[in-house]
C-alpha cells in the first residue's frame, strides 16, 4: 500500500524540481501503470517508494512505513516488503538463473532448505522451469528479465514496482511480460509498472496513473487516452 | 545466525580474496613488511631496555670508602648510602673479597704477593634509574666516609641515548606503517567492493542488512590480515634466531646479551595477529562504508 500527499522534490545537488505537489494513493492488491514522458518524475516516485531518495516534503507511506521519519537501519526491511524490476534486468552474470534467485533469498536470511523449496517453485511460476542451470548471458531478454521477477516475486513481497520492465523487449515478448506481471498481481501482489508504451497499457484496462513535469495530470480507469506525450 | 548464513558469508569472503589474487598478495605482503619493520624495531626497544635494566643491576656504580677507616667503620656507612636518593640498594666488600676478586679477574700467579691493604672497602651501588648516576654519583661523593665514587657515567648515558633515539624512532615508524598498512588494506578492499558494486546494489535492493553486505569484505580484511601477520611472525622468528646464533657464536657476545626468542615470543604474536586483524577489519569496513550509505 502507497499513500502519497502533497509530495514535494528538490534535489539539493542540481536544484532541479522533480515532483511538484503529488497526491497518490495504491491499494493492496491494485495493478497500476505509471505513465508520462522522461524527465516528468516517473523514477523519481520509485525512489521515493524505495527510499533512495527523500522527498523534501509531504507525506509517505509504503507499506506501514513512514518514509518521511524512516531510519536508515530500517531501510532493508522496508524493502524486504518490495520488489524491483528494472528495464536493465540487473542479474549477476557470473551467477546461474537458480543462483540468481536464491541469492535474494539467502541474504534476507532464508535457510538452505526454505531456498530449494521456494527458488523452484517461483522459476515455474514465471515460465523458466528447466533454464535453472543456464547463466543470464546463455537467456534471450524476455527471459532475463523472468528471472529478475522471480528474484522480486521470491521473497513473497506485498507490492513488486517494475521501472520500464519491457524497455529492452520486442511487442510479443513485452506482452508476454505484462500477462505474467498480471497473473502475479491476481495471486495477491501490488504491482506497479512504470512505462510509456502507450500500445502495452491499452491492451490492459487498468489504472492509469499519467504524470508530467512532476505533477499528476490524470488518475482512472480509461487507458491511456487521457495522456497524450509530446 | 544460522549455520547456513555463516557459511554463505565466510565463502563469499574467500571468494574475494581470489577473485583479485594479485591485489591480495600484494596486501599480504605489504601487512607483513610493516609488520616486520614494526616488530624488528620493537624487538631492539624491549633488548635495549633489557640491556639497560641489566646494566642498572650490574655493579656499575663502585663507591669506595676512606681507606683509614676500619670494616666496622666502614659497614656503618651503609645506612647513608641507602639513604642517597636513587639508590636502591648497596652491597658491601671487604678488601680481602675485592682482593679475590681481582686476582679471580687475572692471572693469580702475578698477584700472588699482594697485600689487601692496596685495596679499600667498597659499596657496590644498585641504582633505580640509571639515567640518573651522574646525579647520584655526586650525592654519593657527598656521604662522609666515602673516598671516591667510580660510575660509567658515558656508557650509562649512551645506552639511554641510544634507547631515547631507538623509541622515538620506532614509534614514528609504527605509526607510519600502521597507517601504510591501513590504507593499503582500504584500497584492496575497495576494490573487491568495486568488482562486487552490481551484487552489492542487488543486496540493498532486495532488502539486505548493512551488516550482511559488510561482512564479506571484513571477513575478507581479516583474512588477509591474519595471514599477513602470520608470516611476518614466522620470518621475524628465523630473522631473530638468525641474529641470535651471529652474536653468541660472534665477537659481540661480550658487548651484547640477547633476549632469546621463547621470551618475546608470546608478546610478539599477539602484537602481530592483533595488528593485523585490526588492519584488517578497519582497513574492510571503512572501504565498504560508501556503498552502504542510502
Amino acid at each position: 500500500m502507497v499513500q502519497m500527499n502533497s509530495v514535494k522534490m528538490v534535489y539539493d545537488s542540481s536544484g532541479t524540481e522533480a515532483l511538484h505537489g503529488v497526491d497518490l494513493d495504491i491499494h493492496d492488491g491494485e495493478f497500476v501503470f505509471l505513465v508520462g514522458p522522461s524527465g516528468s518524475g516517473k523514477t523519481t516516485i520509485i525512489k521515493l517508494l524505495t527510499g533512495e531518495v527523500h522527498a523534501s516534503s509531504g507525506e509517505i507511506t509504503v507499506n506501514g512505513f513512514d518514509m518521511m521519519r524512516i531510519k536508515q537501519r530500517k531501510l532493508p526491511f522496508l524493502r524486504r516488503t518490495l520488489g524491483v524490476i528494472f528495464q536493465d534486468f540487473r542479474l549477476i552474470d557470473k551467477m546461474t538463473v537458480y543462483d540468481n534467485v536464491a541469492f535474494a533469498m539467502r541474504v534476507v536470511g532464508a535457510s538452505n532448505s526454505e531456498i530449494r523449496e521456494r527458488v523452484p517453485y517461483v522459476l515455474e511460476l514465471v515460465g523458466l522451469k528447466g533454464r535453472e542451470k543456464r547463466y543470464p548471458r546463455e537467456l534471450s531478454g524476455g527471459e532475463q528479465q523472468r528471472v529478475a521477477i522471480a528474484r522480486a516475486l521470491v521473497n513473497s513481497p506485498r507490492m513488486i514496482i517494475a521501472d520500464e520492465p519491457t524497455g529492452n523487449l520486442d511487442p510479443v515478448r513485452s506482452l508476454e511480460l505484462m500477462l505474467l506481471l498480471e497473473k502475479i498481481n491476481e495471486l495477491g501482489t501490488t504491482l506497479l509498472v512504470v512505462t510509456h508504451e502507450k500500445e502495452l497499457v491499452n491492451a490492459f484496462s487498468k489504472r492509469v496513473v499519467a504524470i508530467q513535469d512532476g505533477k499528476i495530470i490524470s488518475d482512472g480507469m480509461d487507458g491511456y487516452f487521457s495522456y497524450e506525450i509530446e | 545466525m544460522k549455520l547456513s548464513r555463516l557459511g554463505y558469508l565466510i565463502k563469499s569472503g574467500f571468494t574475494g580474496i581470489f577473485s583479485h589474487g594479485l591485489m591480495s598478495f600484494a596486501t599480504v605482503t605489504i601487512t607483513m613488511a610493516c609488520l616486520i619493520i614494526m616488530g624488528s624495531f620493537g624487538l631492539l626497544v624491549v633488548n635495549i631496555n633489557e640491556m639497560i635494566a641489566s646494566l642498572e643491576e650490574e655493579n656499575e656504580v663502585v663507591c669506595f670508602i676512606d681507606e683509614s677507616l676500619t670494616e666496622e667503620e666502614a659497614r656503618a656507612v651503609e645506612p647513608l648510602i641507602e639513604a642517597v636518593a636513587n639508590v636502591s640498594g648497596a652491597d658491601f666488600v671487604t678488601r680481602e673479597e675485592a682482593m679475590s676478586d681481582f686476582q679471580d679477574d687475572y692471572d693469580p700467579a702475578l698477584f700472588e704477593s699482594l697485600d689487601p691493604s692496596v685495596f679499600r672497602h667498597r659499596y657496590i651501588i644498585h641504582l633505580t634509574d640509571i639515567s640518573l648516576m651522574e646525579s647520584t654519583k655526586a650525592a654519593l661523593e657527598d656521604v662522609d666516609g666515602v673516598a671516591k665514587v667510580n660510575a660509567h657515567l658515558d656508557y650509562a648515558e649512551a645506552f639511554v641515548t641510544v634507547r631515547n633515539v631507538v623509541s622515538i624512532v620506532s614509534l614514528a615508524l609504527i605509526v607510519i606503517l600502521l597507517v601504510v598498512s591501513l590504507f593499503i588494506m582500504n584500497n584492496t578492499i575497495k576494490l573487491a567492493t568495486f568488482t562486487r558494486r552490481e551484487e552489492i546494489a542487488i543486496m540493498r535492493m532486495v532488502g539486505a542488512s548493512n551488516g550482511f553486505i559488510r561482512c564479506p569484505f571484513i571477513i575478507e580484511g581479516l583474512v588477509l590480515g591474519l595471514i599477513g601477520s602470520l608470516l611476518a611472525f614466522g620470518i621475524e622468528w628465523a630473522l631473530y634466531s638468525l641474529l641470535i646464533n651471529e652474536v653468541v657464536g660472534g665477537v659481540a657476545a661480550a658487548l651484547i646479551s640477547l633476549l632469546p626468542f621463547s621470551a618475546v615470543m608470546w608478546p610478539l604474536l599477539i602484537a602481530f595477529t592483533g595488528i593485523g586483524v585490526i588492519v584488517g577489519v578497519v582497513g574492510g569496513s571503512s572501504a565498504i562504508r560508501n556503498y552502504l550509505k542510502v
